[in-house]
């Protein structure tokens, strides 16, 4: 079989998710001061690109989602005018967040947006790549829970993506239930139909312990943009730790940019302490990532199971079972629900 | 039995599905199809089901309103169209009901307000979205309780049963439905959200509404409410089912709908085509209604 590719010499764009996907895992709680700190040390650390919003991007301050302590505006306005050399970057799902929504985060500074369909769907974005590209933002199509689609359908996906004006195309684990295998036969096969300038990207999520190993197979295949973590703050077991992965690059020799040492002191001295939880593969998003479920669904799920008197591993199970994917929250109370009905802990409001 | 005469503009899977459902009303008839392609799938089935059929859009249909007596039209076409379609056919005494998102005309949601608008005798009524139409009466169930500071829906729709246009329109949709869920629904905050799910088979549409009192929520009552109001729904929308809820968490009330289809034309998961249809044909079944018992008057009347 082939030979182990050399990563030597790679260049690899990190894109760090703490302060989003990392709400998350703050039941988007974090405040102005704490998102302003973590992105000038990320900075500072020569991390070159930096997502910050709600957990659910543009739009999502809902019931659905949870409202954040601050608008995606205040948040942006607060941290872009510190930074030196980051881009600041957003998250765009058509149906949850508008057109309108991204005029205004541009307008407070954001120029990169990953806007992001389930793997399957991608022809909800053709606008908000387009109206993203005109703005002139950096413009990623990002796949999400890329494990329910075939590497021949995602790729369609992807050059549909492209064909709408994405620059960048992801594969996104959201259930963290890939493993190298699957990872690198999707990025090949977008590689293969993508144009030679439209780079490729992976999200990893760390619920079976894969995101490093998930990362560096993407690169393999020729991914050249990596999001990561500090210290893995974001939804479920929390995605590829960033300080981790970039001692893993800096061992086989991949050029990130980024100053480990600096990393490594900001995931000890402020990002850990300021976990709500120990963000790490515990029963129930080890559960997700082996049952395939969006990983936010993580906190909403033990909320659940607290309400309602049915163990999480099991609504997790269900979710998985009926195929509920991302965006999908208010069906995990639904779920619980009719299994608390089912085992006799909950009675019909009405007959 | 007299029947009030109807024309279908838009020979895509709503027009289809509507032919069906006017058939059924002991109220309406159904006499013309309008597409635009000669080639048309629907265009051929509605010809089959004895419908009067033109490809040459609404123009095609202008010349034969008068004689055939049409006295109500359905447009199903698109945003973009509908104005030019309805002022053409407003002229003529036609009464129109908007599939579209154009919303040129009053928003209706049959159970809260098609009373109201039949008596003043709208000419043009827009019947918002499909999750407009599954979720706005629950939340005006709730606020004809208490005030209700914040609405949210959420609606859940199998990829099969969204077709192109809404998968182009995602923002317009957020924004009409949010727009409704405060001028129909009543609560001072709306917003609206969809998911588009593929999963095989495909889901049945459903509909979470959220709903942040002002006060205390008085609990029996607003539970009363809305299985009344379920009931009034269930009247055209016999799939309209309450599978969770109404639950309570301090002043937030949560209620977990069901929207399943009568299969007319759509298979039974597009549930969200179905409510539509059945919303539009139950408008125009009460506007039928008043014509016939010769309260209103469509023609265009000589002012004194």
């Amino acid at each position: 079989m082939s030979q182990i590719k050399s990563l030597q010499g790679r260049k690899v764009i990190i894109h760090d998710m703490s302060l989003r996907d990392g709400m998350h895992a703050k039941r988007e709680q974090m405040t102005i001061g704490q998102m302003v700190s973590v992105a000038t040390a990320l900075d500072d650390a020569g991390v070159p690109m930096i997502q910050v919003t709600h957990g659910g991007g543009l739009g999502g301050n809902s019931l659905q989602h949870g409202f954040a302590l601050h608008s995606n505006e205040e948040y942006l306005q607060a941290v872009v005018p510190k930074l030196k050399r980051a881009k600041v970057s957003v998250l765009l799902i058509p149906g949850l967040g508008t057109m309108k929504e991204l005029q205004s985060a541009y307008d407070c500074g954001a120029r990169s947006v990953h806007v992001a369909t389930h793997c399957t769907e991608a022809d909800t974005s053709p606008q908000h790549i387009a109206y993203a590209r005109k703005l002139g933002m950096d413009t990623t199509g990002f796949l999400m829970m890329a494990h329910l689609n075939d590497p021949q359908g995602l790729a369609q996906q992807g050059k549909l993506m492209e064909s709408y004006g994405a620059q960048t195309v992801y594969i996104t684990d959201s259930a963290g239930y890939m493993l190298p295998a699957d990872v690198k036969a999707r990025v090949a096969a977008l590689r293969t139909v993508l144009k030679p300038e439209t780079e490729i990207g992976f999200h990893g999520h760390h619920n079976m312990g894969m995101g490093i190993a998930n990362s560096i197979a993407a690169i393999e295949e020729g991914a050249s943009r990596i999001d990561a973590s500090v210290a893995g703050l974001g939804a479920g077991a929390g995605n590829t730790p960033l300080e981790v992965f970039v001692a893993v690059c800096e061992r086989m020799g991949i050029d990130t940019g980024c100053d480990l040492f600096k990393l490594m002191d900001l995931a000890e001295d402020i990002i850990v302490p300021l976990m709500d939880h120990m963000v790490r593969v515990d029963r129930a998003s080890l559960t997700m990532g082996f049952a395939g479920v969006y990983s936010t669904f993580l906190l909403h799920a033990k909320r659940a199971a607290e309400r309602f008197g049915v163990p999480a591993r099991d609504i997790l199970l269900e979710l998985g079972r009926k195929k509920m994917i991302g965006g999908q929250e208010d069906m995990i109370v639904d779920t619980a629900m009719t299994m608390a009905k089912d085992r006799g802990l909950l009675k019909e409001v009405a007959a | 039995m007299k029947k009030i005469k109807c024309a279908l503009i838009g020979s895509g899977n709503i027009g289809t599905d509507l032919i069906y459902k006017i058939q059924r009303s002991p109220f309406l008839e159904p006499v013309w199809m309008v597409g635009i392609d000669p080639e048309s799938e629907g265009l051929a089935r509605a010809r089959d089901m004895g419908l009067k059929t033109t490809a040459e859009g609404v123009d095609g249909l202008l010349p034969h309103v008068l004689a055939d007596n049409i006295q109500i039209a359905f447009d199903a076409t698109s945003a973009y169209v509908h104005a030019e379609n309805s002022r053409k056919l407003n002229e003529l005494g036609v009464m129109m009901i908007d599939l579209t998102p154009a919303a040129i005309g009053p928003l209706c949601v049959p159970p809260v307000n098609l009373r109201a608008l039949a008596d003043k005798v709208e000419m043009n009524v827009n019947m918002i979205s499909c999750a407009g139409q599954a979720t706005i009466p629950i939340v005006y169930a709730i606020s004809r309780i208490q005030g209700v500071a914040y609405g949210e829906i959420v609606a859940s729709l199998a990829s099969k049963s969204v077709g192109p246009g809404t998968r182009a329109n995602l923002d317009e949709f957020t924004y009409t439905t949010s727009n409704a869920i405060q001028v129909i629904g009543g609560a001072r905050k709306g917003k609206a959200l969809a998911i588009i799910n593929p999963a095989e088979p495909p889901m049945m549409m459903r509909n979470t509404i959220s709903c942040l009192t002002d006060d205390e929520p008085d609990q029996a009552r607003i539970i009363e409410s809305i299985l009344q109001m379920i009931g009034e729904v269930q009247k055209y929308v016999p799939g309209y089912r309450l599978v969770n809820g109404p639950i309570f968490e301090d002043k937030k009330v949560s209620v977990f709908m069901e929207v399943a289809g009568l299969g007319d034309y759509l298979p039974r998961y597009a549930g969200n085509l179905d409510i539509m249809t059945a919303a539009a044909t139950r408008t125009a079944e009460m506007f039928a209604e008043e014509i016939l018992a010769g309260k209103i008057q469509m023609k265009p009347l000589e002012l004194a």
